[in-house]
């Protein structure tokens, strides 16, 4: 049978509705893989604990309720005191909101710096381009807590500079993964027929580039996030991150260690309230990665 | 002149202007500090007397440049300068709070890389080897898992359990310089261990990966076709052409375990220089930090520069030019 003979006559199909945006989604969702849903749903309870907990906390964030340091667990105080007989489970809440919103806030930073400086040296290339990605090969050439540390002991650690200083530093990985996936996509005849016409920078970075790149960057926010909050996380457990009164994992941690070597477990709850977080991310950005590239596993 | 050669000189030249960058970058810390800093550290007490003549000491009298050259030549003969909490008639040097505690950090983390880096080699092997077997998704679920643990979490379990419920090591690795040395080892036993934890997992997976890929490729088709058997594939076909990869992730772990040192010696207080570290930022003594840091950075750039050049070396591409 050849190909140029009159096609079948078609059978004027009854044509469906576009599916909404809530269905495509639902679609896609229901061929995530078990890990992957694990790891939204547990994501989806830190956010709802985050944005809620002067509702669900039981008491007030540094209130002290208790004469006597470092209670038991009991009914009326769900994981026991802390030092200064404050509520451990209360403070485990709002760990959730001070830690997830001080890293996310650093995360949007970097990103906000690394990319938007990424997306420019590959458009402008020449001295920028060469400039920039020096600057960063030098930033880089120190370890990511080495600086944070030497940057926190000249300006002193507070809320504002931690998250200053993480953004800028963690921009440096942002930047060299912008850059190079911007590259791809400044080559494209579209760039250039806009550049052609003579659109703005802003423009061409927000309308032609950023949406490009948008998938690969989504996988590396998650990821970002991840090391961000652990490295937060890692300072505030040194005693120079997020200070005390302000509930944090991190902190928290470090406050109770002592019980550890009474076998008590409750230091163990902040740090693994850190650890479950970082999981679940990573399982729903190994889902998002292999959905958006096309990633299979050598079989 | 032979390739190889040239690159490797060419690498070795990009790693000093980096060294000398870096030190710039931590000698100018100083220049960063808020003009109240001299009141912070002496104290409201002090006296514009006493404040100019902390800032001479410190050298905020004398222009950048020359700072500079004083303190690297300075570190080049092994004078870090003396730390903010020395007192008049009493000087305290920095090498004297460091030198101690770096020998400690430098015996933690050779022990470290002296089991970790031939159990994840080792491990990565097997896994490849055997690759997606009941073995292979195990150890894969156990580092996936161990990967996005902070080291603390790790550490403290660690405690809890073989110090704790089960008493078989110390919980704190309090060591001096006069204890024997298998009482030393026991006691930096769970610091060691933490790390070999946190460390193997990366090293083991991309081991895993990097002869994986390779594992395509038509020359190993060819050696199988031959009828070699599957580990001398590995070892003599796979391996060789691996070690570029393999070498930069252990030299990135190294450098890892240099930084993840700072957290695990603070949870198991063992006297290392991270702790130092730590504890010169929180009472901001900056000329300790700045030494810590050097050190820090020094060790990081050359073990990365020596990953590069081992995977430069190893090339069979550059080892054998037409």
């Amino acid at each position: 049978m050849s190909m140029d003979q009159t096609a079948p006559p078609v059978a004027p199909r009854s044509v469906k509705a576009r599916r909404t945006v809530a269905q495509s989604v639902w679609r896609t969702l229901k061929k995530a893989p078990i890990s992957a849903w694990f790891g939204m749903i547990v994501i989806a309870i830190y956010i709802f604990v985050a944005l809620f907990v002067p509702l669900i906390a039981p008491y007030g964030e540094a209130e002290v309720v208790s004469q006597q340091p470092f209670e038991l667990w009991s009914w009326a105080h769900w994981l026991g005191t802390d030092q200064l007989g404050r509520d451990m489970f209360t403070r485990l809440l709002y760990g959730a909101r001070n830690t997830l919103g001080i890293a996310l806030a650093t995360t949007l930073l970097a990103f906000a710096i690394g990319g938007g400086l990424g997306i420019i040296a590959s458009i402008f290339r020449g001295w920028t381009d060469q400039l920039l990605s020096r600057a960063v090969d030098t930033l880089m050439a120190i370890p990511q807590l080495i600086f944070a540390l030497i940057l926190l002991s000249i300006f002193g650690s507070s809320v504002k500079n931690l998250i200053i200083i993480i953004a800028v530093l963690d921009s440096t990985r942002v930047y060299r993964l912008a850059r190079s996936v911007a590259m791809n996509v400044v080559v494209m005849d579209y760039v250039e027929a806009a550049k052609l016409r003579g659109e703005r920078i802003g423009w061409i970075l927000f309308r032609e580039v950023l949406p490009n790149i948008m998938p690969t960057m989504v996988a590396e926010f998650g990821l970002r996030f991840c090391f961000v909050f652990l490295t937060i996380s890692a300072l505030s457990f040194l005693g120079l991150g997020i200070q005390p009164p302000t509930a944090d994992w991190g902190s928290m941690v470090r406050e109770n260690a002592t019980l550890i070597t009474y076998g008590d477990i409750t230091p163990l709850m902040p740090a693994g309230a850190i650890a479950l977080l970082t999981v679940a991310v990573n399982f729903v950005v190994d889902w998002f990665l292999h959905k958006t590239s096309g990633l299979r596993d050598e079989k | 002149m032979h390739p190889l050669l040239r690159t490797v000189l060419q690498r070795l030249g990009l790693g000093l202007i980096t060294l000398f960058v870096v030190s710039l970058i931590i000698c100018s810390a100083i220049e960063f500090l808020p003009g109240d800093f001299a009141r912070a550290i002496l104290g409201q007490a002090a006296t514009p007397e006493t404040v100019a003549a902390f800032e001479k000491e410190i050298g905020l009298d004398k222009p950048a440049p020359e700072r500079y050259l004083h303190w690297i030549g300075g570190v080049l003969q092994g004078d870090f300068g003396s730390s903010f909490s020395s007192r008049v008639g009493f000087r305290r040097t920095v090498l004297d709070i460091i030198s101690p505690r770096l020998r400690n950090t430098l015996f933690l983390a050779g022990l470290t890389a002296l089991i970790a880096v031939p159990l994840a080699l080792g491990l990565g092997l097997l896994a490849a080897l055997y690759r997606n077997s009941f073995f292979d998704r195990v150890i894969n679920a156990l580092t996936l898992t161990t990967i996005s643990f902070p080291e603390f979490f790790v550490a403290y379990i660690l405690m809890l359990f073989l110090a704790v419920k089960f008493p078989i090591f110390h919980s704190l690795s309090n060591v001096s310089p006069d204890m024997p040395f298998l009482d030393r080892l026991g006691r930096t036993a769970l610091p060691v261990l933490t790390l070999t934890l946190v460390i193997l997992a990366h090293m083991m997976r991309m081991t895993r990966a990097a002869i994986i890929s390779l594992l395509a490729s038509p020359y190993i088709e060819m050696a199988r076709l031959k009828g070699v058997s599957p580990g001398q594939v590995i070892l003599r076909h796979a391996l060789p052409n691996a070690w570029a990869p393999i070498a930069n992730v252990i030299a990135f772990n190294m450098a890892y375990l240099v930084v993840g040192a700072v957290v695990v010696e603070v949870v198991f207080v063992y006297p290392g220089i991270g702790q130092a570290m730590v504890d010169a930022v929180r009472s901001r003594d900056i000329p300790v930090v700045q030494a810590c840091a050097l050190i820090f950075a020094v060790t990081y750039i050359l073990l990365n520069l020596l990953a590069d050049i081992i995977s430069i070396a190893t090339n069979p591409r550059l080892l054998h030019p037409r």
